[in-house]
């Protein structure tokens, strides 16, 4: 799949801040990332770590002010969205990039009928007349596994269940075929066994419609059974960026290390003791200038505190931020 | 853990909680939620059991009315040697402090206008003649043995963080030197590095004081790491409770075997080779349960008998109880 083909999506040097009382929390800084056609981008971060934000300001999402973003390009089939106007963004959000929001509770309106909610895009943006937007729900909704669709569209929200709410909005994002579809936590607030649904659904539809999906989480489990490539994110800043399976197997960033031994495993070895990770995720206010994990680093050296690690090459699509990686560092150890 | 045969702290036989519904102009009781439906369970002296569900089975209902916050429908509680099941709520203030909470959520737990010594000292301001001075000096130890700096002792819940809240929370269900601590959900609310700092002070105090836990959970993985034995709940009531290494590595029960399959595994190789049970379907609602086994619905091994018939629970191996018709064919 992903090969010489120019990327669906183009992230470079995003920078959002925060204006709040305290100063200016730099919430994403400088990053980067790119979104073949397809494939499956997994985003890991523990809140704060600027991974939603990071979305939110390629779509404009963002309330202006206390936000601002203070550069970067997002480029998108052949336009950068971050110059687009209001108008133009509309255009984009919904039709060609789908989004899914964590909690199906609150991101659907309780007041209009399901099939409504999924209507609305493809009248908007695609035109549809009214009984032909109404037969597509009604298909969308069989896509996404609702049984009885042709009913279910004339029920309410609150006669979801939590998984079934969830599927809805997986219908509305998918309604007008997105390139992309960006989903942020969609299994977060659900339980395992309904979760494991609706991966195995994100899976089928993947491979059937073909579009390019941003997945972000903080469970590294999902992560592990979803995305082809992964992008970790701390401090605002993305520290490690693998192919899943070199990340899992080896990861460079002592981020990512601590982060994979501290969760327990379902099968395997169980540790007499869990592997902690001392102290706090950090709040960056004011332009960072050092690692933003330095604080709670096991390897942390004086350069960590002096400026902020670039993302150095380890491999094949494989980087990380660290000065351990730092090939001129590493020659000069050896 | 303990070899030896263990004597039950807390001793738990066919609990019930059922809420009732009221609906119509003149709110007629028209049913009843049931929530919690008949469990069965025994808490060793100094061990771990995990209670595990998805949400709405009723493990949170289960563990506040094993400590009495609610007026119980039926069944019996001994703590500690001593029936609490049909006590009435004024004779149970002096069983309190052997017994103690801690909740999922420390920002709704602690109160905002009141400082972190004030919440550590207000069970020892209810229950104990300590002085004053006896008092400071209790709450800093607190601090110390949860792993929260003494000097912060006058700042307000705001202050701190979820993990460092979640500490407070702990030091305050430790005051009164309790045996028996309920754990709902205590890091569900915490980032994946902060977790594991909070489950391993758990255990440290765990060692520390004796402590008997009844973890609930609905992370399959923190149990299997914490709990001793695990009982894993759906509809309200028990479906299997077998030792922690019995039941992650040979279950009985078909919606175990489908929960442990559903946990993603943080490990691509493992994570794309598993073979997934996948269910079908929702969980039924407790206020209408379906006739028979409650997961007839949704299990993979369905049998005419279990339409018809509510299972047994008992012990189908030494040591591993569950209540499923393929385990009663003799």
């Amino acid at each position: 799949m992903p090969d010489g083909t120019l990327p669906v999506l183009d992230v470079q040097d995003l920078k959002t801040v925060f204006k709040t009382r305290a100063g200016e929390v730099h919430a994403v800084n400088d990053v980067s990332f790119h979104l073949q056609k397809g494939e499956l981008l997994g985003v890991v971060g523990e809140s704060g770590s600027g991974k939603s934000v990071t979305m939110m300001s390629l779509l404009g999402l963002l309330p202006m002010p206390p936000a601002e973003i203070r550069g970067g390009r997002v480029m998108f089939e052949g336009q950068d969205l971050l110059t687009l106007d209001p108008k133009g963004l509309r255009s984009v959000r919904g039709a060609r990039i789908g989004f899914i929001f964590q909690d199906p509770m609150t991101s659907l309106n309780p007041v209009f009928t399901v099939g409504h909610q999924i209507a609305e895009p493809l009248r908007k943006h695609m035109g549809m007349s009214k009984k032909r937007a109404t037969e597509r729900s009604k298909e969308l909704l069989e896509l996404v596994g609702i049984p009885d669709a042709g009913r279910r569209l004339h029920d309410y929200p609150h006669q979801f269940s939590g998984g079934m709410r969830q599927r809805v909005m997986i219908a509305i994002a998918l309604a007008c075929d997105p390139q992309v579809l960006i989903a942020d936590e969609p299994t977060t607030a659900l339980d395992v066994t309904i979760q494991a649904q609706i991966l195995e659904l994100m899976k089928e539809l993947r491979d059937k419609l073909g579009m390019a999906v941003i997945w972000i989480t903080h469970d590294l489990g999902v992560i592990a059974g979803i995305a082809d490539r992964v992008m970790v994110m701390y401090g605002g800043q993305v520290v490690e960026h693998a192919p899943v399976h070199e990340l899992f197997a080896n990861p460079q960033h002592p981020y990512t290390s601590a982060l994979l031994k501290t969760i327990p495993s379902i099968s395997g070895k169980r540790a007499a003791r869990l592997t902690v990770i001392e102290g706090q995720p950090p709040l960056v206010l004011g332009a960072p200038t050092s690692c933003p994990f330095r604080d709670r680093c096991a390897q942390a050296m004086p350069v960590c505190a002096t400026k902020v690690p670039p993302r150095y090459d380890v491999g094949e699509g494989h980087d990380a931020a660290c000065f351990l990686v730092d090939p001129l560092e590493v020659a000069h150890a050896g | 853990m303990l070899d030896n045969p263990a004597k039950p702290l807390v001793s738990v036989r066919d609990l019930k909680m059922h809420f009732p519904i009221y609906s119509g102009l003149l709110r007629r009781r028209v049913g009843e939620v049931k929530a919690v439906d008949g469990l069965t369970f025994d808490v060793m002296e100094g061990e771990t059991l995990g209670l595990v569900g998805e949400s709405g089975c009723g493990k949170s209902t289960a563990g506040r009315a094993v400590l009495r916050l609610y007026d119980i429908t039926g069944g019996q509680i001994e703590i500690d040697g001593r029936e609490i099941g049909n006590t009435p709520q004024s004779q149970l203030r002096d069983l309190r402090p052997t017994m103690q909470m801690v909740f999922q959520d420390p920002q709704a737990s602690l109160n905002p206008r009141m400082t972190v010594e004030a919440i550590i000292r207000e069970p020892l301001d209810e229950h104990t003649t300590l002085t004053p001075m006896e008092k400071r000096e209790k709450v800093a130890e607190l601090m110390d043995a949860v792993g929260l700096n003494r000097k912060f002792a006058a700042r307000y819940p705001h202050a701190f963080s979820g993990g460092q809240r979640q500490r407070i929370g702990i030091a305050r269900a430790l005051a009164l030197n309790p045996k028996f601590i309920v754990c709902d959900e205590p890091i569900a609310a915490l980032d994946v590095s902060i977790q594991a700092q909070v489950v391993n002070l758990l255990e440290d105090l765990q060692e520390k004081f004796g402590l008997t836990y009844l973890f609930i959970s609905h992370d399959l993985s923190m149990v299997r790491h914490i709990a001793t034995r695990v009982a894993v709940m759906y509809l309200g009531k028990i479906v299997e409770l077998a030792d922690r290494e019995t039941l992650f590595a040979a279950p009985l029960h078909p919606y175990t075997k489908a929960l442990l399959s559903a946990v993603p595994e943080p490990d691509p190789a493992l994570a794309r080779n598993t073979n997934r049970i996948i269910l079908q379907g929702d969980v039924p609602s407790p206020s209408n349960p379906p006739q028979g086994c409650n997961f007839c619905t949704r299990c993979p091994a369905v049998m005419d008998i279990c339409k018809q018939v509510e299972p047994e629970y008992r012990e189908v191996k030494p040591r591993q109880f569950a209540a499923c018709h393929l385990y009663n064919e003799t």
